[in-house]
């Protein structure tokens, strides 16, 4: 089992917010952590101390002039990424910026798949920093180069098999590049390896 | 020329008949020329028809337009009355004259660029990337190799009603996964990690073939996904 994935909430109904957590409750992957009636200062400074893996938010909570530049306020606060719930009539340049957007009347599967869809989106995305690989990542880019199994590498560093996991998915995502021969071509390129180990 | 595309510079599809003139074709969809080669069209075209160019190059007009289809609507789904059009044993054909281009022209062209481009480099390197180059057209061929081997007779055998070959194909599912992920791996090779003698020139070249591979092999795919397993399982219920 996996950690469930944290959700803050940042909802002024309290009936739509605890109905999301009762949602969530029931089905698993996800939990409320917080829930948040608005952006005043106080929320604000609560909202920069939660680490949230995904937000939802009532757009609702900024006024009609600013509504739409609202994620970009958001990303102020917090880097999760943002779902955005239409409790009211809501025009689609405001709700764009969004990783999705649940409705009122979206089912319990289909609000759990926006949640799901929002936070891979933002695993996927490049970032503009740490493209390099760390010092261990090299040392697990060896190990795949040499053909060593996930098992094996995560017996030699002693790390959980999870973990070797996390680091070749990062790999991947730095280097573009997914099979083990094109990993290996990475690293004899960057003088990781010698070609003559692996023939 | 009559091309006709929308605002947003698609091809509409309603163009697509077999009175309209190949060259008008062509025109709307210059990645077709690919196609006519593979096809071994004579291309002095001239005002003929597509149905006349067809005729006369002994090609098949129904799978023709399908391939067409395939090559110019990224969501093109072929209706079930379009299927119950095409001869199984032509879309066949094609999908050899597509193996055969692929090993014999396009990957022979890559292989020329990269032999220019790696040129300056030092003999290591060279080695490295070409032997990543050869186990890809290795396992591109293997996989080549059981369609024309197990597939295309088991497809041929119950066309012909005769008895199927014993083997019967499996999922070769993830076999295009990775031959798809290679593919991709080579272009991000050649895009980012490439020493810096290489000649520039001719990584443009490589990058050229391979984008355009790429981009066939994922059209190759479809037509055996969207247009081979569906006229399969007809036959099969037959």
């Amino acid at each position: 089992m996996t950690e469930k994935k944290k959700v803050l909430l940042i909802i002024p109904s309290l009936m739509v917010a605890r109905g999301i957590e009762q949602i969530l409750g029931e089905v698993g992957e996800f939990k409320v952590i917080g829930i948040l009636s608005d952006l005043s200062r106080g929320s604000a400074n609560r909202l920069r101390n939660i680490e949230a893996d995904v937000v939802v938010i009532d757009p609702i909570v900024f006024d009609y002039e600013s509504r739409a530049n609202g994620r970009s306020v958001l990303a102020d606060f917090s880097d999760a990424p943002a779902v955005a719930i239409e409790t009211s009539l809501m025009d689609e340049e405001t709700l764009r910026p969004y990783d999705a957007v649940i409705g009122l009347y979206d089912s319990p599967t289909a609000v759990v798949r926006k949640l799901r869809s929002a936070v891979e989106s933002q695993q996927d995305s490049p970032r503009a920093e740490g493209e390099e690989l760390s010092a261990r990542e090299k040392e697990i880019l060896v190990s795949v180069a040499k053909g060593m199994l996930n098992k094996e590498i995560a017996d030699q560093y002693n790390i959980s098999i999870y973990t070797v996991i996390t680091h070749r998915k990062n790999i991947t995502r730095k280097t573009g590049i997914k099979t083990v021969a094109g990993l290996t071509v990475y690293a004899l390129l960057n003088n990781l390896i010698d070609i003559n180990s692996i023939e | 020329m009559t091309a006709k595309k929308n605002l947003s510079g698609e091809v509409s599809r309603s163009v697509f008949s077999p009175k309209m003139k190949m060259a008008d074709l062509v025109d709307l969809n210059y990645h077709l020329l690919t196609v006519l080669d593979r096809l071994n069209i004579d291309l002095t075209l001239g005002d003929a028809s597509v149905s006349e160019v067809c005729e006369r190059n002994d090609v098949d007009v129904a799978t023709f337009f399908l391939v067409c289809g395939i090559y110019t609507f990224h969501d093109y789904v072929p209706s079930g009355e379009t299927l119950d059009s095409v001869n199984v044993m032509h879309i066949i054909r094609y999908l050899h004259l597509s193996h055969e281009f692929y090993l014999h022209s396009a990957l022979v062209d890559i292989a020329d660029d990269i032999e220019l481009m790696l040129a300056p480099c030092d003999e290591k390197h060279q080695r490295i990337i070409w032997r990543f180059f050869s186990q890809y057209k290795e396992e591109l061929s293997k996989h080549f190799e059981y369609e024309e081997n197990v597939v295309f007779p088991y497809v041929k055998a119950l066309y012909e009603h005769t008895d199927t070959p014993s083997a019967t194909p499996e999922e070769v599912g993830d076999d295009h996964t990775n031959i798809e992920e290679k593919v991709e791996d080579l272009k991000n090779i050649v895009l980012k990690y490439l020493p810096r003698e290489c000649n520039s020139k001719a990584i443009i070249k490589v990058l050229n073939g391979i984008y355009r591979l790429a981009r066939d092999l994922e059209r190759h795919t479809l037509i055996e996904d969207s247009i081979l397993m569906p006229l399969v399982n007809k036959l099969e219920k037959r």
